[in-house]
């Protein structure tokens, strides 16, 4: 039902959903009416620069500038799982 | 996970609605009611346990006069803010003061898409105000949750409930089956739906999907009784979630009060720390060990855990037995045999009683 992710989409959070810093452990974690979600942590880099306006190709972009390893297919798919969980949204780029 | 995440505080019992499938239909004096005070107390107890996720409930939270400072308590200490409510109460005021307060999310009741049913169901001339209700949150930006809890009555309108839902603009719609808990399960044989029904209804939500896609998320929780094996109750008794009552106990469900015996502490006498970790309500059914055949050996323990207590202990008398649900249960032929009772269509439904306690 949901469009493959295109690198110019600009993905951000869901109404309603938000990241927090899990005040036991300081990981990232996504909170959402009926669930909590732990991200590791490169996951949470890419989560925190989803802010609607910047596309996937410069998320990507902006998280390999921090972490070395994080490959553009990986984060398309961390960004997929997140919109297939209802947890992020995309505006067309 | 040796912390709860979730926490589910029920503010109040006092509420405008007499609907027959309530899980709380019971009172408690609001002189015994939490204060303010305690619940600051008590909020700031749960987060140093690791609680990360508050739901406020009740009965009617919104008969709280001091909800909105409440709401701006919880936040600062950095919960997630949900509101579940039958919508009495919330005006365009009422929704703007808790939005600035920092609530996250609004899960709305609402008893059907139809006024004439949805107002029986819940005693009460209501729909209207559900509607202007739901008007009221998504104009302050609130996400909007609609919750309807399904029975035979409402089991068929699955379409027009989701048309419903989407008009007023929610995110979320959830639809949940009856759970036949305490004095609701003397309403179990007017409210639970045929197999034909269940099988329409999966049907309806696929189709309501289908048409909305992704402006309405839509979420079905399904019919135990029409399962094979039971609902992971709770995730776990005593694993994630916690429940305190109105008047300051600390219970594993919302449901676990009418378990006998069962040992219920209450945040006036002790920590809510040592409640988690110590209390005879947690650590009864917390884990394996108390499991008895056909449970104990069963690969889909750490699945469903063993299905619902609750149900245990009402359908059986004994809380430790298999969910009756289940398949396995050597107790499988009571839901059956609740199955095959079909109540005439019209037959009277006892209403949640509301005691003017004030």
């Amino acid at each position: 039902m949901t469009a493959a992710l295109a690198l110019t989409d600009r993905p951000q959070l869901r109404r309603g959903v938000r990241a927090a810093t899990d005040p036991l452990t300081d990981e990232t974690v996504l909170l959402f009416p009926e669930g909590v979600l732990i991200l590791n942590e490169t996951a949470a880099a890419v989560v925190r620069q989803c802010d609607g306006c910047l596309s996937v190709a410069e998320v990507a972009q902006a998280v390999g500038e921090v972490y070395d390893d994080v490959a553009v297919a990986d984060v398309v798919s961390l960004l997929q799982d997140l919109i297939t969980q209802k947890l992020l949204v995309t505006n067309r780029g | 996970m040796d912390r709860p995440l979730g926490l589910l505080a029920e503010l109040t019992y006092k509420c405008p609605l007499h609907c027959p499938y309530c899980s709380n239909p019971v009172a408690v004096p609001r002189a015994a009611e939490l204060t303010l005070h305690e619940w600051c107390r008590v909020l700031a107890e749960a987060r140093q346990l690791g609680v990360l996720q508050l739901h406020l409930t009740g009965g009617e939270p919104l008969t709280r006069p001091d909800l909105t400072p409440l709401v701006a308590q919880a936040r600062d200490l950095g919960f997630y803010v949900n509101l579940v409510t039958s919508g009495v109460g919330l005006d365009q005021r009422r929704a703007s003061e808790l939005a600035r307060a920092g609530l996250d999310h609004v899960q709305l009741s609402m008893q059907d898409a139809d006024r004439v049913a949805a107002d029986e169901v819940a005693g009460a001339r209501v729909f209207d105000r559900k509607l202007a209700a739901a008007r009221a949150v998504t104009a302050v930006q609130l996400p909007l949750t609609i919750n309807v809890v399904l029975h035979r009555g409402n089991v068929g309108r699955i379409g027009p409930i989701a048309d419903l839902a989407a008009a007023l603009g929610a995110d979320r719609l959830e639809l949940e089956h009856t759970q036949y808990y305490g004095l609701v399960l003397l309403n179990r044989s007017a409210l639970l739906p045929t197999r034909d029904q269940v099988v329409a209804a999966e049907h309806a939500v696929a189709d309501a999907r289908a048409t909305y896609g992704d402006t309405l998320e839509i979420l079905y929780v399904v019919a135990d009784y029409h399962e094979s094996y039971p609902k992971p109750c709770m995730h776990g008794w005593g694993r994630r979630h916690l429940v305190i009552a109105p008047d300051g106990r600390v219970l594993p469900c919302p449901a676990a009060a009418q378990i006998v015996g069962l040992g219920i502490d209450t945040v006036r006498e002790r920590p809510l720390d040592e409640i988690w970790h110590h209390s005879p309500a947690f650590i009864r059914f917390r884990g394996y060990d108390w499991m008895s055949e056909p449970c104990r050996g069963c690969p889909r323990k750490e699945i469903d855990f063993g299905g619902c207590r609750c149900q245990a202990f009402q359908l059986t008398g004994d809380a430790s037995r298999a969910d009756p649900v289940c398949q396995l249960s050597p107790d499988n032929h009571l839901v059956e045999a609740a199955l095959q009772v079909v109540a005439p269509p019209r037959q009277p439904l006892h209403p949640r009683s509301n005691p003017s306690i004030m």
